[in-house]
């Protein structure tokens, strides 16, 4: 971004990579597959790069107050210097603080999910996407519940899954019903408290029930979650955890 | 004359411990804290209508959620009879509303069929709490009280149900006895009129009177008892709902004397159109009873421990401490526990106790995975998560009691601007030989 802005030009998208993006190297490639989407269609659009910043986010959620709003300021600031208007996010906890709680803080701008930016990339016949790529595949969605439960997002990802396979096999607890992996809040970079099981395998064992043989995430916290659980498991074999965005950028031979 | 004199004595008495009852609750409510502004009426009526009328979250689970319906559209069409009732009761009249013609009628009719559903339905509801173990209604704060005081108020109910349908066969059968025009309409209580063919008329008319006392006096007892039990619900659901936030769900709120201080540690010259004693210096987060809002405190009213929130947290399926219900019940029996001294001692009373740890251990507080499918599902929108997150806020920020592993989360975050121990200068790896193809 800081190169963009110092040759004059304002790129009309600030795409939002998140720590996970930047990271995690399971993660790291789903970033790769949405950036090839992004220049498939040629989007005007730049990255913070080393300027990005946690949104505070994690911290928010574990009680840290304090360490939320210096990075919620920080960033609105920054913002402000490039001028930035619209985002797109890949992370749905990135998502739902910019869209949702930054705003409280003076930031408001169009905050766009990267489903939704696919969902109608591909209703306006941007994106055609071959189904011959997954048309075998067995699918289930595990809604993340900071796109679903809290920002009402369910119907997108399954109508961009359509698009790939009819074979769409739904957990006994979806849509609003569903039941998280066990990373948000601030759990990610903890250890869980005792109990009888993880949260992950439980969500796990419900998706390997369908019989699908890919995992459908949207979230990168889910990503690792469900990964795990697939590992543990022992289903790495035959039951694949991918991005949504990943499929797309594979049924577009990118 | 008497009996209106009786009536009149049992409404005062009830209406007095009533309000003795709503005195020292809204003066607990004094010792709570702002919330949020309560505008957007419009908007309010309609999710009241949706939610608490139309009944639409409850529906999530479709046979006992329709249990719950009909008990609570019934609910609303007897209570006109009840008006009836106390009216008849003070003025000596019968039947004073009939004037109201073919909307009478319609009310009687809906009021004696809703008594047979509701009779039915709290029969199921016993049932099913007696016999069948449904584990919805266990866990660590389901104590025996609370599935005793359940059941008082099932049987309360069912009770009223059975009086009130007596009431209306004893009437029509005297009606038919001295072949008197019956007022209003009975659909239910005329097929049941059989019960009492053989009985004489004098004895008739005392078991009108019994059924038509018992029910009305019962309805009495009821609402002294209801403020002590988790049946305050049926008061204050309505009203919960009607009050529920209206803002995005899963969001939390800013907390402003603490963006206030993080805002002039950014730029020290900036101005908030106040001086900064305007604001008063408290307690981060929530501790006790004295730091909930209004609103914390009403949906602690307002649960039934129904335990639809506890079903669908992920934490308590796989066995962890947390309970969502629990941290409702809790926050309940401690302003109970120090409502009292509060009120009179004023907001710096300590009895050396504590919602956080005398209640609310940290462990339940850090097991939360803030996915909010406790307050999607509660039917009276209660709002868990909320409270969970600013007992964590007072947990962290004023005793930076937090596990371990979020500790170096947080160094790491205000260090290199991620939750984890990465340099910013990594940030764009990801793009390393990325090969594109545009279109």
């Amino acid at each position: 971004m800081a190169e963009v802005y110092a040759r004059g030009k304002k790129p009309e998208y600030l795409f939002w990579v998140g720590c996970a993006g930047a990271y995690d190297d399971r993660y790291k490639k789903v970033v790769r597959a949405f950036a090839k989407i992004l220049a498939y269609l040629g989007t005007d659009y730049a990255v913070l790069g080393k300027e990005e910043s946690c949104t505070g986010d994690p911290a928010r959620r574990a009680g840290n107050e304090m360490l939320y709003l210096m990075q919620a300021m920080r960033n609105i600031e920054l913002f402000k210097t490039y001028e930035i208007k619209k985002i797109i996010t890949i992370c749905p906890h990135c998502y739902n603080i910019l869209k949702n709680e930054y705003p409280d803080l003076g930031g408001k701008y169009e905050v766009i999910n990267y489903i939704d930016f696919i969902d109608s990339a591909i209703h306006q016949g941007k994106l055609k996407v071959d189904p011959a790529v997954f048309e075998d595949a067995k699918v289930t969605y595990h809604d993340p519940c900071y796109l679903g439960r809290i920002n009402g997002i369910y119907e997108k990802p399954r109508s961009v899954l359509k698009q790939m396979t009819p074979h769409i096999f739904e957990m006994q607890r979806n849509k609003s019903f569903a039941l998280c992996c066990g990373a948000g809040g601030g759990q990610m970079f903890k250890e869980a408290e005792k109990g009888s099981k993880e949260v992950y395998m439980e969500r796990t064992e419900e998706a390997l029930g369908t019989g699908a043989d890919v995992i459908a995430t949207a979230c990168p916290f889910c990503m690792t979650m469900l990964t795990d659980g697939i590992k543990y498991k022992n289903k790495t074999e035959n039951v694949k955890n991918l991005d949504i965005a990943e499929m797309v950028a594979e049924s577009l031979n990118l | 004359m008497v009996k209106q004199y009786f009536f009149a004595v049992a409404i005062l008495a009830t209406l007095v411990f009533f309000t003795l009852t709503a005195v020292r609750i809204i003066r607990f409510f004094r010792m709570t804290k702002p919330a949020f502004p309560v505008r957007d009426l419009a908007k309010r009526f309609i999710v009241m209508l949706t939610i608490a009328f139309g009944q639409t979250r409850i529906l999530r689970k479709p046979f006992t959620g329709l249990m719950h319906a009909l008990v609570f559209w019934g609910f609303c069409v007897i209570l006109m009879g009840s008006a009836e009732m106390i009216i008849d009761g003070l003025f000596g009249t019968e039947r004073s509303l009939h004037f109201l013609g073919g909307f009478y009628d319609f009310m009687i009719a809906s009021g004696d069929i809703s008594a047979l559903i509701i009779g039915v339905a709290i029969i199921l509801f016993l049932g099913r709490r007696i016999l069948l173990h449904v584990k919805r209604f266990e866990g660590i704060e389901m104590k025996a009280i609370s599935h005793i005081d359940a059941n008082i108020a099932l049987l309360m109910i069912l009770f009223l149900m059975l009086t009130l349908q007596g009431l209306n066969i004893t009437y029509c059968e005297i009606k038919v006895l001295n072949q008197e025009a019956i007022v209003g309409f009975y659909p239910v209580s005329r097929l049941f009129m059989g019960l009492f063919s053989s009985v004489p008329e004098s004895v008739l008319k005392v078991w009108y009177e019994i059924f038509w006392w018992s029910h009305i006096l019962t309805i009495f007892i009821f609402a002294g008892y209801l403020p002590y039990s988790k049946h305050f619900h049926v008061f204050m659901s309505v009203p919960n709902v009607f009050l529920s936030r209206l803002y995005q769900p899963g969001k939390l709120t800013n907390m402003e004397h603490v963006t206030r201080e993080v805002r002039l540690m950014m730029d020290p010259n900036f101005d908030f159109g106040m001086p900064a004693s305007d604001i008063p210096a408290e307690r981060f987060g929530i501790k006790d009873a004295e730091d909930i809002s209004w609103k914390n405190y009403l949906d602690s009213l307002a649960c039934t421990e129904c335990g639809r929130c506890t079903a669908v947290c992920p934490a308590n399926i796989t066995g962890k401490r947390l309970s969502p219900r629990k941290i409702m019940m809790d926050t309940r029996a401690r302003m109970k526990e120090k409502g009292p001294g509060l009120v009179k001692n004023g907001k710096s009373f300590d009895d050396h106790r504590s919602l956080i740890r005398d209640y609310i251990t940290e462990e339940e507080l850090w097991a939360c995975t803030t996915c909010n499918a406790c307050a999607r599902e509660c039917p009276i929108c209660i709002n868990q998560p909320e409270l969970i997150v600013d007992m964590r806020r007072y947990l962290v920020m004023e005793e930076g009691a937090v596990p371990g592993l979020l500790k170096v989360t947080f160094n790491n975050i205000e260090n290199n601007g991620a939750p984890w121990a990465y340099s910013p200068e990594d940030r764009l790896l990801w793009a390393k030989d990325l090969e594109i193809r545009m279109n």
